[in-house]
């Protein structure tokens, strides 16, 4: 039997798409019986993921350190949950980026990271190089298998479950040497970007912040979310939450419009499970057009007005 | 004063794309550029300013590697390191032994920050640096993008999903580079000639009682699967046909 916890990400009170597909990893593990701990000031979270499907039970732990998420804070608490487990999980997020290698390491082990396939409960495809390539890993049974989910990978979970909440007492003492200060996110209207089914993204070819709305307007219009390249928020162009890509978020919308971006490999490894992609660009050798679905040359001043006015705005 | 100990990992360079041997036993390197990991290159660039501002007053660069490794940390030297510490391994190991091998170093050294990439473009791990903050039980801050010191705390922003945050840590402690923490700089051919005489000590990993542990052994690689080649459209009108007839619209 294995015995599966999953680290819940969650804000607000509401536990976060990432976690439904992290569990939805964890369901695919041979003989396995999944957990979601939750870590947090008071009990909404936890009553939140007792709805996710295919959950056993939710560990709760409250406690007021946990008002806010701080990874070093956090982690000796996960890492004593962990001990009734054969497998701990979390998301391939910001988040669980950074607890994760935490708790392993006060464990003693090693952990992997964005497992894309589960192909037994120790066996594991992931990508490297961006992407370019995926590594098929045995890991050693008779360690604890520490992993985050690359959660493109995945279809969360419905809520339709109705788990059982346990409450937990952590023995552990918490570090006070990390202290939160403040969170700051843009106001990005619109759907959030790693859930939305409709992404239009901009790159360095929209010029200024100004022009950056001609990806807006269009976003607002297809119900979709904006997403930017690396050097459109260098540029200040959009927020650095909106950035896709190797170091910003990996996607797998729907549909993907990539407006004035070149496609190096450090954006497409962002967007390689998009099921149908767009571009958009005056170059008709940028590398972009190598995965694009469907392309497009031309300039993105003329062509963006008329897609607008053609869907009917 | 203080000491900022910055871990620089020896990868293939950033532009290459890239392939998978035929025979899946891994991918290929012969031949191809190498250099400094984009992200360490980040951490020594800032680690190289919070000496110019008298934060600090020795940086030491540190890899684990190939005895080629060399030329990255004396690139690291001529960007304005004082000294390189190489532990000389020839094969890849895990994220835990990496970071067991630079508790070792932190312990000598005794730094007042350690300075990481958030992770190496080789690998894509995004582990070490995390590891050594729990091994050494000091905070963490992942993925800066400003770090501010004063005295005895860091005020470190983070780059995260839902925006910035922000953390205070007591020092010592370790911070993990993201792209936008600045802009490294150039190196000098002056300063290439200097970094040949500044110190680079080799050691082992015997020499630090390290055996390299292994918990995840790599059965295949796999080139990703391979997309379907797209269609060019000629202007908006038949884009617009074309998404509606996939049923994208
Ligand atoms: C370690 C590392 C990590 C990175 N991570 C990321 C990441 O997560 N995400 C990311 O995006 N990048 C990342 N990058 C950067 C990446 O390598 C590219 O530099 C970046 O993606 C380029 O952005 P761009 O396509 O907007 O700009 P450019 O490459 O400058 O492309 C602009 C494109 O716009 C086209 N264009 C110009 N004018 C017009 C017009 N009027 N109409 C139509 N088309 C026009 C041009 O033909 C060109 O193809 C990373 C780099 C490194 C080294
Ligand atoms: N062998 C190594 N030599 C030097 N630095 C390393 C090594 N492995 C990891 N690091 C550091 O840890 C960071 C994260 O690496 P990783 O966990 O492998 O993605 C890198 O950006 C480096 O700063």
């Amino acid at each position: 039997m294995n015995k599966i916890l999953v680290i819940a990400e969650h804000m607000a009170g509401v536990v976060n798409t990432s976690t439904h597909k992290s569990v939805a990893c964890a369901l695919l593990i041979p003989d396995a019986e999944v957990d979601v701990a939750v870590l947090a000031a008071d009990d909404k979270a936890a009553m939140h993921a007792a709805k996710l499907a295919g959950v056993k039970s939710v560990i709760n732990v409250t406690r007021n350190e946990f008002t806010e998420f701080v990874a070093s804070t956090a982690a000796p608490a996960i890492a004593e949950l962990a001990a009734n487990y054969t497998h701990v999980f979390a998301p391939s997020t910001t988040f669980g980026k950074d607890v994760l290698p935490r708790v392993a390491a006060l464990l003693g082990v090693g952990q992997l990271s964005d497992i894309m396939i589960v192909n037994g409960s120790h066996s594991f495809v992931r990508p490297i190089y961006a992407g370019n390539a995926l590594v098929h890993i045995d890991a050693d049974p008779a360690k604890k298998l520490l992993a985050t989910v690359r959660i493109a990978s995945f279809q969360p979970v419905t809520e339709t479950g109705d788990a059982t909440i346990e409450t937990a007492n952590i023995t552990a003492s918490l570090p006070t040497h990390t202290r939160f200060v403040e969170r700051s996110s843009a106001d990005n209207a619109g759907p959030d970007l790693q859930s939305a089914t409709r992404v239009v993204s901009g790159g360095r070819a929209l010029g200024s912040a100004e022009n950056f709305q001609l990806i807006y307007k269009l976003a607002k219009q297809l119900g979709a979310a904006v997403g930017a390249s690396r050097a459109a928020v260098d540029a200040g162009y959009a927020a650095n939450d909106l950035q896709v890509g190797q170091t910003g978020k990996i996607i797998a919308p729907d549909l993907y419009i990539a407006v004035g971006i070149s496609g190096a490999i450090q954006h497409l490894t962002g967007i390689k499970d998009a099921r149908t992609i767009v571009a958009i660009n005056k170059d008709s050798e940028a590398p972009i057009f190598e995965v694009a679905d469907i392309g497009l040359v031309g300039d993105l001043f003329t062509l963006l007005p008329e897609l607008q006015k053609q869907l009917g705005g | 004063m203080s000491k900022i100990l910055v871990c620089i990992k020896r990868v293939v360079d950033y532009n290459v794309r890239i392939r998978v041997k035929p025979d899946g036993s891994g991918v290929i390197t012969d031949n191809v550029k190498m250099g400094i990991n984009p992200f360490d290159e980040i951490a020594l660039e800032e680690a190289l300013r919070l000496k110019e501002r008298g934060v600090a007053s020795e940086v030491v660069v540190v890899s684990i590697g190939p005895a080629e490794t060399q030329q990255q940390l004396r690139t690291a030297l001529a960007m304005g390191a004082d000294r390189a510490l190489l532990v000389e391994h020839a094969y890849a190991i895990e994220p835990l032994t990496a970071a067991r091998v630079f508790l070792k170093l932190v312990e000598k050294e005794a730094p007042l920050l350690v300075i990481t990439g958030k992770q190496a473009i080789d690998d894509d791990n995004g582990q070490t640096g995390q590891m050594l903050a729990a091994l050494w039980d000091r905070p963490q801050a992942c993925f800066a993008s400003k770090v501010e010191i004063n005295g005895n705390i860091a005020k470190v922003t983070r780059e995260v999903d839902a925006g910035l945050e922000t953390l205070e840590l007591d020092l010592p402690a370790v911070i993990t580079t993201d792209l936008r923490l600045n802009e490294p700089r150039y190196v000098k051919l002056p300063e290439i000639m200097k970094a040949k005489k500044k110190p680079l000590e080799t050691l082992t990993l015997d020499a630090l009682g390290i055996t390299a542990s292994k918990q995840f052994n790599v059965t295949k690689v796999t080139p990703p699967p391979v997309k379907q080649k797209g269609v060019m459209v000629k202007d908006v009108t038949e884009l617009v046909a074309t998404l509606k007839q996939m049923g994208s619209l």
